[in-house]
């Protein structure tokens, strides 16, 4: 069935997305933590009513609006992209899918877009307290906004609260809380806000580092440096925590993301965790996605663990996800093969109902509907040939997850240090850290984005998991318009960014003593 | 309490929460129309910062509707999201280029290291108040003129010209209305310059674009209007859904829905009131409020009638069956009802927007306010 679509329309399509998206991703985390941040110093300010925290909180918040302007620029792209370039996409999962869209502008977007402006124009027009209350309505209206999203996406990612419709042949929603409260939502948000307050605090350590490596500001920059390991800290452990949650709710509902990201092609009892390894060039079992390990450092047992909390348990690797298996809780999880043929039946059925009602056989399309919802569960498997073609990109999955985990473990290093140094009021003496605090903004940056690529890349090729696979998604249009648009967005976005950085590293080196013009 | 309405009642709520955002958004495009009257109100650096942060400080809400109005239609009438973004994809990337310069532009205008310098992001304020007002009006233009789309039975959509809906502009009258919504826009534009402003050179400058936009937006909302009122529409029968083309159809629902005609004629009054005044008194500004409240008058009726009284909201030329309609466009009853409640927050949400904006905006823009600005676009 593959040889129906467009490739060339779907990996442009994809790349447009990505390219989209990833630009987008730049400028959320650092707005959903500096939000945070800014509403924390202000606090302090309102309490204590020292001036000084006035200027830092000033400070920050104009880095915030610099950030915040572009992060809504590159934001409106991807709402109204479900519907350019992802069309069949939209009429098969509108119904639940448009709903936290809808609610996201409604209920986060204006409490935004009010409270900004007070923020920034109300100091001196409103009291402390309503100024106060502003700051921190922004920072629960950006993080509203990502609940909604990412309620959106946990859902591709874990189809639940719905029941597909053939008479309008798409999937409607049956229970609104189920899709809010689906733990793979509540996970995907948690672990995804917590991520950008690391992203945030990384930032500020690192711009006050820099201060501190230049003597200058040297108070605004350590009484930043508090403030942002506190809840850097805080925030990279309970990242910590929801991603461990993660890895169990993954393991179980999208097993092949699963074995991708750890390299795992034969499962086993009692499976290692790859610590650190390298893919050679060459792989022995003659798949090219499946490239052998030259070098892998594993933590026996931990795999196991990690994925049912029990050290011998048995974790599958993507060729017993192929051949069918029967994971630690006991479920039977079918072969691809037999998923592939209940996938066939599923997609003859919805023909045979749409057949029926126009022929006006109602006992026929009665009978078709029920063989459409004894199948429907592996609906998506029906397009599939190749079973190798439901493997992701192991090494991309691989790496991004490592990557990710390696750089979350050294931020937490980080922000002990930072707290540590500032608390023997020796920071400023240690020129090794300040630079490797600087260094670490780009790394906080990189992390980020591995994170989407695990969760986005690791899921391929499904854009909703083993109902629609990405390729059945796209819009019917010709590859060329999305050439056209992907290499229009790269232009403008890559200049809008070249302009962002060069205005916040200029602010950064005017200063926090010069009101920010 | 929704869950007992039929799905037709929620349906026509849903129409009509999306076509009082789209009236809304409409009447906020004042921010559009003031970005293209920058250079022609404002003179000198000082007065180019003046009009720029007048409409500065309200950009985000007029870029906050247009989301929330795609969010909306997604989640209200998926299948209209999905035809028309996916069909018409050259007019909706060409909007959305528009919006996405605007939003960096207030921001980045008056940073130093900017890059592209100021005049840039003046001219990204330009485009997107020219090309948006007019794009977004045309492409609304087709509700009324119908696009070139068919829909099969699994409801996949695809367009029928290569030309990914800019085709809409060989129709004069979608223009029209796109050209109308353009010079409105400038109208609104400059009463809000004329209300938010204290400074007397802006303010004469303004009232004389009242004439300059004012006689353009009648010209073209007269051959709209008129031209609408006469021509075919595509009508829905209610027992079969079949579509067809009915002879004066909109004005038959204007006869049919007489509040919706009260709406119109109110509207077209209240606005033609807060231009005529503004024009002739010698210092009046709240013009902006009634010509902003009937604008959305107006701009709500017309949407009511694209999408009441049995008619294709958004129809079909390439296949007249393809039509859609309020009723085979819609989400399910289930989510219609959970939306509904969603949207019992909307009177929450004006009314902090209100409470802030009082709190913040209780009197003109003047020169002091600008020389001690921090946050300055």
């Amino acid at each position: 069935m593959l040889e129906n679509f467009d490739l060339s329309l779907v990996d442009w399509s994809r790349a447009q997305f990505a390219l989209t998206a990833m630009y987008h991703w730049i400028f959320v985390p650092l707005t959903l933590g500096l939000a945070f941040i800014i509403a924390i110093m202000e606090t302090i300010y309102v309490k204590t009513g020292n001036p000084e925290w006035k200027k830092i909180t000033k400070y920050w918040m104009t880095l915030f609006g610099i950030n915040f302007a572009i992060g809504v620029a590159t934001g409106i792209i991807l709402e109204f992209e479900f519907g350019t370039n992802w069309s069949n996409y939209s009429w098969f999962v509108g119904d639940i899918f448009g709903a936290p869209l809808a609610v996201e502008g409604i209920m986060a977007f204006f409490m935004e877009s009010t409270f900004i402006a007070v923020m920034f124009f109300g100091w001196k027009k409103v009291s402390k307290k309503f100024h106060l209350i502003s700051t921190w309505l922004v920072a629960v209206g950006s993080n509203l906004s990502a609940l909604w999203i990412l309620v959106a996406n946990g859902w591709m990612q874990n189809p639940v609260g719905m029941k597909f419709n053939p008479d309008t042949a798409r999937n409607e929603m049956v229970n609104f809380w189920e899709v809010l409260f689906s733990p793979t939502a509540i996970n995907k948000f948690l672990h995804t806000i917590s991520s950008a307050y690391t992203l945030a605090a990384v930032f500020v350590i690192g711009v006050s580092a820099w201060y501190l490596l230049k003597k200058r500001e040297q108070i605004f920059a350590k009484k930043s440096i508090v403030v942002a390991a506190v809840f850097g800290l805080l925030a990279t452990l309970f990242t910590t925590m929801t991603g461990d949650n993660s890895a169990r709710e993954v393991v179980r509902d999208q097993p092949m993301k699963f074995a991708a990201m750890e390299g795992l092609y034969d499962g086993s009892e009692g499976a290692g965790l790859v610590a650190i390894g390298f893919m050679s060039s060459t792989s022995s079992n003659g798949n090219d996605n499946m490239k052998d390990f030259a070098f892998k450092l594993e933590i026996p047992n931990l795999l196991s663990y990690m994925a049912y909390m029990r050290g011998d348990a048995f974790v599958p690797g993507v060729n017993d996800i192929i051949n069918g298996y029967t994971d630690h809780d006991g479920v039977v999880h079918p072969s691809f093969e037999t998923k592939r043929a209940i996938g066939q039946k599923a997609i003859a059925a919805l023909k045979a109902y749409k057949e029926a009602k126009k022929e006006g056989n109602q006992l026929k399309a009665k009978q078709a509907q029920a063989d459409l919802e004894a199948n429907f569960k592996y609906f998506g498997y029906g397009y599939f040939n190749d079973p190798y073609d439901t493997v992701p990109s192991i090494s991309m999955s691989f790496y991004s997850f490592h990557i990710m985990v390696g750089l979350g473990m050294w931020f937490i290093l980080l922000f002990i240090l930072a707290l540590f140094l500032v608390y023997k009021e020796k920071i400023a003496d240690h020129k090794w850290f300040l630079r490797a605090a600087i260094w670490s903004i780009p790394l906080a940056y990189v992390a980020s984005q591995c994170g989407w690529i695990v969760a986005e890349m690791g899921r391929q090729p499904w854009v909703i998991q083993d109902l629609m696979p990405t390729l059945t998604a796209v819009s019917n249009i010709d590859s060329s318009s999305v050439k056209i648009t992907f290499f229009l967005f790269l232009i403008v976005f890559t200049g809008l960014l070249i302009a962002e950085i060069k205005i916040m590293t200029k602010q950064i080196k005017i200063g926090p003593n010069h009101g920010g013009k | 309490m929704f869950e007992n309405l039929s799905h037709l009642a929620l349906q026509e709520y849903w129409w009509v929460i999306n076509s009082l955002l789209g009236s809304l958004l409409v009447f906020l495009m004042f921010v559009q129309g003031g970005q293209t009257l920058i250079y022609t109100v404002a003179k000198s650096d000082l007065e180019r910062t003046m009009v720029v942060n007048a409409l500065g400080r309200k950009w985000e809400f007029t870029f906050t509707t247009l989301v929330t109005f795609g969010g909306a239609m997604f989640a209200s009438f998926p299948l209209f999201y999905s035809t028309s973004f996916g069909g018409a994809y050259w007019v909706w990337m060409a909007i959305l280029f528009c919006f996405i310069i605007q939003a960096v532009a207030y921001e980045f205008r008056s940073k130093p290291s900017n890059v592209w310098g100021a005049k840039t992001y003046e001219a990204f304020l330009l485009i997107n108040g020219l090309l948006g007002t007019i794009l977004i009006g045309t492409a609304v233009g087709t509700f009324f003129n119908g696009a070139e789309f068919t829909v099969n039975d699994f409801n996949h959509s695809r367009w029928a010209t290569p030309y990914g809906g800019l085709e809409a502009v060989l129709n004069f009258h979608n223009v029209a209305l796109g050209l109308t919504v353009f010079f409105l826009a400038r109208l609104l534009g400059s009463l809000y310059f004329m209300n938010n402003i204290e400074h007397d050179v802006i303010f004469e400058r303004s009232k004389k674009q009242l004439l300059y936009s004012g006689i353009p937006f009648l010209v073209f909302f007269l051959f709209f209007t008129i031209r609408l009122l006469v021509m075919d529409g595509f009508a829905v029968d209610p027992k079969t859904a079949m579509v067809s083309k009915e002879a004066y159809k909109y004005l038959h629902n204007l006869l049919a829905m007489p509040l919706v005609a009260l709406l119109f004629v109110v509207g077209v009054v209240a606005v033609l009131f807060g231009l005529i005044k503004s024009f002739l008194a010698d210092k009046y500004t709240k013009g902006i409020w009634y010509a902003g409240g009937g604008t959305i008058l107006v701009v709500f009726s017309l949407f009511l009638l694209a999408g009441f009284n049995g008619t294709a909201f958004y129809p079909s030329n390439a296949d007249l069956q393809s039509s859609l309609t309020i009723q085979n466009a819609s989400s399910s009853h289930y989510t219609l009802t959970a939306m509904s409640y969603v949207s019992l927050m909307v009177p929450f949400v004006l009314a902090y927007i209100i409470f802030a904006w009082r709190a913040i905006n209780n009197k003109k823009l003047d020169v002091e306010e600008i020389e001690a600005e921090e946050h300055l676009y």
